[in-house]
């Protein structure tokens, strides 16, 4: 099982929906094995892929509220930079990031290997 | 012998390249061009002001006949090519001819895109490409007659603009909420928006076709919501479409447009391919300066020169008459951008500048576009900007000068404008005031005005206009910013909202220079609620601006699941209620079942995918939602009162049910809570609630301010009422001024202190004309408050909330 998912990981681009279907300023998730992860679209149509986990307290971040390129955690109102992941202001710490990319008919794909820079 | 150089399409892009081609060496091919248009080249960037009337069709041709006959080319017009030959070097014309070539160039350009929806085969569905277009266009429009132009881009907007100045009525339809949102962030959009409406052109954003309608001919487009348009034309103007068709038939590599490399070769090196026809890295052009960047390249590669095309930093421009709008390169946020905004309400200005590693790589200029080339140059060049850092959003011109004019918005409103909402007064009274009677301080202004001596909440203003009026000699006192965004307070933004008419939240952060793109977590629920409560029935709520447990109407719990808490009227529930909660609990595995202090049930633990199936079943035994969730009215605690009580003195249950069904689904500056004691024994707990209702012998009690969260306070007593129907009306007259007076996240008995319980009972129970008005802008406003969220998404609105976007399993992973 662990074999599976780490091959998952290291290898594949998953579709996972429509552009369309994330409302801009919001979120979706796709729930994964291990956890869901969090698709965000911002006002400009950018789209980025993190953990749906803050790394405050564990919060799901996709029901955050969505501001330019950050999200506030619905919880304790953390704010995490949607590109690096890393918590914005003085407080500390980072969620895991996915490469995400869309192509011109809309579709988003998340690869699932590696964090992106 | 020279050799053969054939080209396919006779757009801007080969014509360029011609032109080059020729300069550098007249003789070294014998050219021949086959266009399917039957024209010359011409200028298709100036199609929007032909059809306009401000230019004609001879003001745009780039080549006439005799510069063909001059260069010795043989042009083919109206001559479409049917196939290429790659290993015979031949291409077929549609005449039947064959021409030999030793070097192709493709440059078919691009076709529109248009929307499969049924109808769109109707005569009167027009494009936007060439000149045939503009004339179907201009035949069109001498009749008059109405015109729907689908799609809000560049070329949707010109095309609605010039069958507007042809005297057509005009209306643009635009899929997404805000308009050319490819180039344009929201602030920018909205200024557009607005500036196409004063032309009298209609806008429908968010606007999906679902169909065209008529009998042969077009007669009108009809919308997803069932909304008709009625047009004697249509024009699609959604994008365009590489025209790559033939190129791939001839087995060339195709993507989304003929794949060409660095010197603008195709996958055969014989063929050359140019303009909006070709994909080059991954990207498609359609836009004139890139087109020109390939033409300069293929000229060389065709005579063996060096040359190699990189790609290209696009800037747009709007070409409407008296539209200033400039965009170019990247504006979307990050981390590790920053960006640089200037608003000038007064002027209609709106810049945004998005900085990288000390770089431009984003513009958006609206209402002042003079700087648009300087500083496209700054990001084609890749300048670092940090030496002029400060003052680059001021332009090239710009040395120095002096901060931005905090008080500029308040400047910029009109005389008639009104300042103080309590007490009526406007700008100008303010000002002559100040003149007149050389007023110097804010109680000054108040004995002479009674601006800002209620409730208080316009006293940044009047002290902003104070600034504006005595110059430096006076200071006003420092008003707590609403959030980063802005300067302004809660008070300044509620009164400015009201004041400027400001009816969205792009409109808001436009005309008070917000200082970030799109606000923040803490300003976007404000002005979301604010909107709502100043314009009831006209401001479409911002779901995107609503904190997860609005959105989703429940709470949010710390493990992520959700509570649900159904409504109980008054307190008052029966056995089938009860039932039918027990039932969900068993048939959803709900693992807590609650008593909450307000006298409900709380199921705590849902999962976000069950709500709406959980709802389904409360709303089945006829339970709504208990906004428990709600900056709004949560419930109406009451005892027995005379129904059982041997001490009651009013049917306290009564009221609190009739209390509860007229407050609720109302939204508020925070929660509010209501309780109704039968009794001055209190024993529903009244007087520690935001308004609280003790019936005595002679009617009843009316208390507000109270708290038991963080803070424990007793409520004030603010007047006795005698009868049921007074009671409800001074409950909702407290609610709406509440509603109107008080900051986002501000508790009822934070208000009052700040506003004082005297201005209140000026306000509610001294002035009868004013309570009326009070209560019935309320029970106005809940005309459009009074629906069962529940109820609306278990019909399906906002499913997308409820579903994740998709599910990967381990074992679909592994394949």
């Amino acid at each position: 099982m662990n074999d599976m998912v780490m091959k998952m990981e290291s290898e594949h681009w998953f579709t996972v929906g429509r552009l369309s279907e994330i409302p801009r300023r919001g979120a979706r998730q796709i729930i994964l094995p291990r956890g869901p992860i969090a698709v965000f679209r911002t006002q400009n149509d950018k789209v980025y892929a993190i953990d749906d986990k803050c790394p405050h307290k564990g919060g799901p971040l996709s029901q955050g509220i969505v501001h330019d390129g950050s999200v506030t955690c619905p919880l304790h109102n953390w704010v995490i930079d949607l590109q690096s992941g890393s918590a914005m202001g003085t407080d500390q710490g980072c969620v895991r990031t996915y490469a995400v990319r869309t192509d011109e008919n809309g579709l988003v794909s998340v690869s699932l290997a590696a964090p992106s820079e | 012998m020279s050799k053969k150089l054939v080209v396919i399409g006779n757009g801007m892009a080969p014509g360029r390249a011609l032109e080059r081609l020729l300069d550098q060496a007249p003789e070294a091919y014998e050219i021949t061009i086959f266009n399917a248009e039957p024209r010359v080249n011409y200028d298709r960037i100036m199609l929007s002001p032909v059809l306009s009337g401000e230019k004609t069709y001879q003001d745009i041709l780039i080549h006439d006949d005799a510069w063909y006959e001059k260069h010795g080319i043989t042009l083919k017009k109206g001559c479409k090519v049917t196939a290429i030959d790659c290993a015979g070097k031949t291409v077929t014309g549609a005449d039947g001819s064959v021409a030999a070539y030793d070097k192709l160039l493709i440059a078919t350009g691009s076709a529109p895109f248009i929307i499969p929806v049924p109808g769109k085969d109707l005569e009167g569905v027009l494009a936007y490409r060439d000149l045939d277009d503009v004339e179907a266009m201009l035949a069109a429009a001498e009749k008059g007659g109405s015109a729907v132009v689908i799609g809000g881009g560049l070329l949707g907007l010109e095309a609605a603009a010039g069958l507007k100045e042809r005297g057509m009525d005009v209306t643009v339809l635009h899929l997404m909420p805000t308009l050319m949102e490819r180039q344009l962030d929201t602030a920018a959009g909205y200024l557009l928006e607005r500036a196409i409406e004063a032309r009298g052109i209609k806008v429908v954003t968010g606007a999906n076709t679902h169909e065209i309608v008529g009998d042969g001919k077009v007669e009108a487009v009809r919308l997803d919501d069932g909304t008709e348009i009625p047009a004697d034309i249509v024009v699609m103007a959604v994008g365009i479409r590489p025209n790559a068709g033939l190129a791939k038939e001839a087995g060339l590599e195709v993507n989304r447009g003929i794949v060409v490399d660095d010197a603008m070769q195709t996958s055969d090196p014989d063929i050359f391919a140019v303009g909006e026809c070709v994909e080059h890295r991954g990207h498609c052009y359609g836009l004139v300066a890139p087109l020109y960047e390939m033409a300069k390249v293929v000229a060389e590669r065709l005579l063996d020169k060096e040359a190699g095309y990189e790609g290209s930093v696009t800037s747009t421009r709007l070409k409407v008459t008296g539209i200033d709008l400039f965009s170019a390169g990247d504006f979307a946020e990050g981390k590790d951008r920053e960006e640089i905004v200037l608003r000038d309400a007064a002027g209609g200005i709106y810049k945004r500048l998005v900085v990288r590693d000390d770089k431009l790589i984003g513009i958006v200029l609206y209402g002042d576009t003079r700087d648009g080339a300087w500083f496209f140059q700054l990001m084609k060049d890749e300048t670092p900007i940090g030496e002029m850092r400060e003052t680059l959003i001021f332009g090239q011109n710009y040395a120095g000068g002096s901060p931005l004019d905090p008080t500029a918005a308040v400047a910029a409103l009109p005389d008639d404008a009104e300042i103080c909402g309590c007490n009526g007064v406007c700008k100008s009274s303010i000002v002559g005031a100040i003149t007149e009677h050389g007023l110097t301080s804010i109680d000054g202004v108040r004995a002479r005005t009674k601006a800002s001596a209620s409730c208080g909440s316009c006293t940044g203003l009047v002290e902003q206009l104070m600034s504006l009026t005595l110059g430096e000699g006076f200071t006003p006192g420092a008003v707590q910013p609403m959030c980063g965004c802005t300067d302004l307070g809660h008070d300044d933004v509620r009164r400015l909202i009201v004041a400027k008419e400001l009816k969205s939240i792009p409109a808001v952060m436009q005309e008070l220079e917000w200082k970030t793109s799109c606000g923040c977590a803490k300003c976007r629920p404000a002005l979301n609620f604010y909107l709502i409560a100043d314009w009831p029935g006209e401001y479409q709520d911002d779901y995107q601006s609503r904190f997860i447990n609005e959105r989703v109407h429940a709470n949010i719990q710390k493990d992520g699941t959700y509570s649900v808490v159904p409504r109980m009227w008054g307190g008052m529930t029966s056995s089938a209620e009860l039932r039918a909660i027990a039932d969900v609990v068993d048939k959803f595995g709900i693992p807590t079942v609650k008593v909450t202090g307000g006298q409900r049930i709380d199921l705590l633990g849902v999962p976000k995918e069950n709500l709406p199936a959980v709802w389904a079943d409360l709303n089945a035994a006829g339970m709504v939602s208990g906004h428990a969730y709600a900056k709004g009215l949560r419930t109406v605690k009451t005892c027995v009162g005379t129904d059982w009580c041997r001490f009651g003195t009013q049917d306290s249950t009564g009221l609190g049910v009739k209390l509860e069904k007229m407050l609720w689904g109302s939204w508020t500056p925070h929660k509010v809570k209501l309780a109704v004691s039968g009794c001055p024994r209190n024993c529903a707990e009244a007087t520690c609630k935001d308004i609280g209702v003790v019936c005595v012998d002679s009617g009843y009690e009316i208390h507000v301010g109270g708290a038991a969260g963080m803070h424990v306070k007793g409520t004030e007593l603010l007047c006795t009422v005698p009868t049921e129907e007074e009671a409800l009306e001074y409950c909702a007259a407290i609610t709406q001024l509440y509603r109107e007076q008080g900051r986002y996240l501000e508790r009822i008995y934070k208000w009052m202190d700040r506003v004082g319980l005297d201005a209140i009972r000026e306000q509610v129970v001294e002035d009868e004309a004013r309570r009326t008005a009070l209560f019935e802008k309320f029970l106005y406003s809940q005309r459009f408050a009074q629906r069962d969220p529940w109820a609306e998404r278990v019909a399906g609105t906002d499913s997308h909330e409820f579903t994740p976007l998709n599910r990967i399993a381990a074992r679909e992973a592994a394949e």
